[in-house]
């Protein structure tokens, strides 16, 4: 392995050690939620600042990576960690916001049983790591079969938002609560949008070929 | 021309803590060093502080005193008629440029490769040993185990090990090269002078001496000269701007490729002048 292949190793070792965290963080924060702990709750914010510190690293080190001038898979390969990276950022803090929301639901009764959430939760982190497994398989075909489980995600969304407004007309008393859910439920949207990103930026580094916007019109050569 | 500036010189960065030039065991210290090729100033109090076992690359246009500060390490300067140096310049607690040092037994401890690679024209072998003989060494197989090493440390050994009573001659340039880092390394020197030694390679013959530098940076200080930026990000630790003369920037080479202090600096890696 040369010094250069060495390097790309060890910004690989980061963006997967950020990817364990980012997950870890979001599903802590259902658990949080669900089992109503406002400790479990609260370790998701340090967790998120430790995301955000490799975040910081792994754009300095690809800045330092790319003023040497790499080409072909290892150029692709520098800026697709980077913009990983971002969207794994982002995946912690939409975290944040969910054991928030779980600490501010966890003063009040409980509104519900949480089916839903939990069931979104599951599918929006098993598309994370798809996306990441694909990463790390340099398998664009499991990247490209992340993108359209997004709908589904979205649907789930949808459909809890009707439900929870639902809620709110019959008794407004629930508003807080249902604003709380509703928050939670568009930060696990917001997570499968961010596992769609990095599969569309996995296809982009094994195939050389950008299918972001256009969905899977683009298909493989 | 002008006068040396009289302001302080840059030296390492001293504001950084990580990994700063300033911080490590110099190998190499000068202290206003200054040359002139008879009237004409080619070096102009040059302060600098070379770090032991780190890559130190040189950089600057043409003309910028890169090779001859490099030349200045082991005394090349000395062939060039009419050369003055003043100043100082340290390698191992010795100012090398006092009339009392033996230039040969300096060139032993800062062993120089050029840009072209200049291999004499006689076996793989008989090129190895050159050194050793002077030196001194002359049990063939002590002769045999040194030559084995330096070309193992080269990354050449596989390539030529059946074949060393060939012609160095008849090797690649990328090997011939390679050959003559080995018989540098061959004399066990603490520093290796490197002016330019793939800029007439092939890409890669040059990625195979990136390499080769990048793994022998762990056993001597490695000075290079190079005009491919890329490259000195690429294999170098710490990186000194030159022009007209003076060092105008020296510090870690990601700050000086990522975020210069100097314009000059920026102007330069940024390819708007040199």
């Amino acid at each position: 392995m040369s010094h250069f292949d060495q390097e790309i190793q060890v910004l690989k070792d980061r963006l997967l050690s950020m990817a364990s965290r980012a997950e870890s963080s979001v599903r802590n924060a259902i658990r949080a939620l669900v089992e109503r702990d406002d400790e479990l709750a609260r370790g998701v914010k340090g967790n998120d600042d430790q995301i955000d510190q490799l975040e910081k690293e792994i754009d300095e080190q690809a800045i330092l990576l790319l003023a040497k001038a790499p080409l072909a898979t290892q150029l692709r390969l520098i800026v697709s960690a980077t913009k990983i990276a971002r969207d794994l950022e982002r995946v912690g803090d939409e975290a944040t916001t969910i054991s928030r929301r779980a600490i501010e639901l966890g003063r009040e009764p409980q509104l519900k049983p949480y089916v839903d959430i939990p069931r979104m939760a599951e599918m929006a982190l098993a598309m994370l790591r798809d996306a990441l497994d694909a990463f790390v398989g340099r398998d664009s075909a499991k990247a490209r079969g992340v993108i359209p489980r997004d709908k589904e995600v979205d649907a789930l969304n949808r459909q809890l938002y009707r439900e929870l407004a639902s809620f709110m007309i019959e008794s407004p008393a629930t508003t807080t609560r249902c604003l709380h859910l509703m928050t939670i439920s568009k930060a696990l949207e917001r997570i499968a949008d961010h596992a769609k990103n990095i599969a569309e930026d996995v296809v982009y580094l094994y195939e050389a070929r950008d299918i972001r916007h256009g969905g899977l019109e683009s298909d493989p050569r | 021309m002008d006068a040396p500036p009289a302001r302080p010189l840059p030296t390492a960065g001293v504001e950084e803590t990580e990994a700063s030039p300033s911080l490590v065991t110099p190998a190499i210290q000068t202290e206003d060093l200054c040359l002139f090729y008879g009237e004409t100033p080619a070096l102009r109090n040059v302060s600098l502080s070379i770090p032991e076992r780190q890559v130190t690359a040189l950089i600057g246009p043409s003309g910028c005193g890169k090779s001859t500060l490099l030349r200045c390490f082991n005394r090349m300067n000395d062939l060039i008629p009419a050369v003055r140096v003043t100043g100082r310049c340290r390698i191992g607690g010795q100012d090398i440029l006092d009339d009392g040092v033996d230039v040969i037994e300096l060139r032993k401890r800062v062993g120089m490769v050029f840009q072209r690679s200049n291999p004499f024209p006689m076996s793989i072998r008989a090129n190895m040993v050159y050194g050793l003989r002077l030196q001194g060494i002359r049990n063939r197989s002590e002769q045999d185990q040194i030559v084995e090493e330096s070309l193992r440390a080269a990354a050449l050994w596989d390539e030529v090990k059946d074949r060393l009573e060939r012609n160095a001659l008849e090797l690649s340039g990328g090997q011939q090269q390679r050959l003559c880092i080995a018989r540098a390394i061959a004399i066990r020197p603490r520093i290796l002078l490197m002016d330019e030694p793939a800029s007439a390679l092939d890409p890669i013959a040059t990625m195979r001496i990136e390499e080769l530098i990048l793994d022998l940076r762990r056993d001597y200080t490695i000075v290079i000269v190079t005009h491919n930026m890329q490259q000195a990000t690429r294999i170098s630790d710490q990186t000194a701007f030159l022009y007209l003369g003076e060092v105008v920037e020296f510090d870690r080479t990601a700050r000086i490729f990522t975020h210069p202090r100097e314009q000059r600096t920026e102007d330069y890696v940024t390819g708007r002048f040199g």
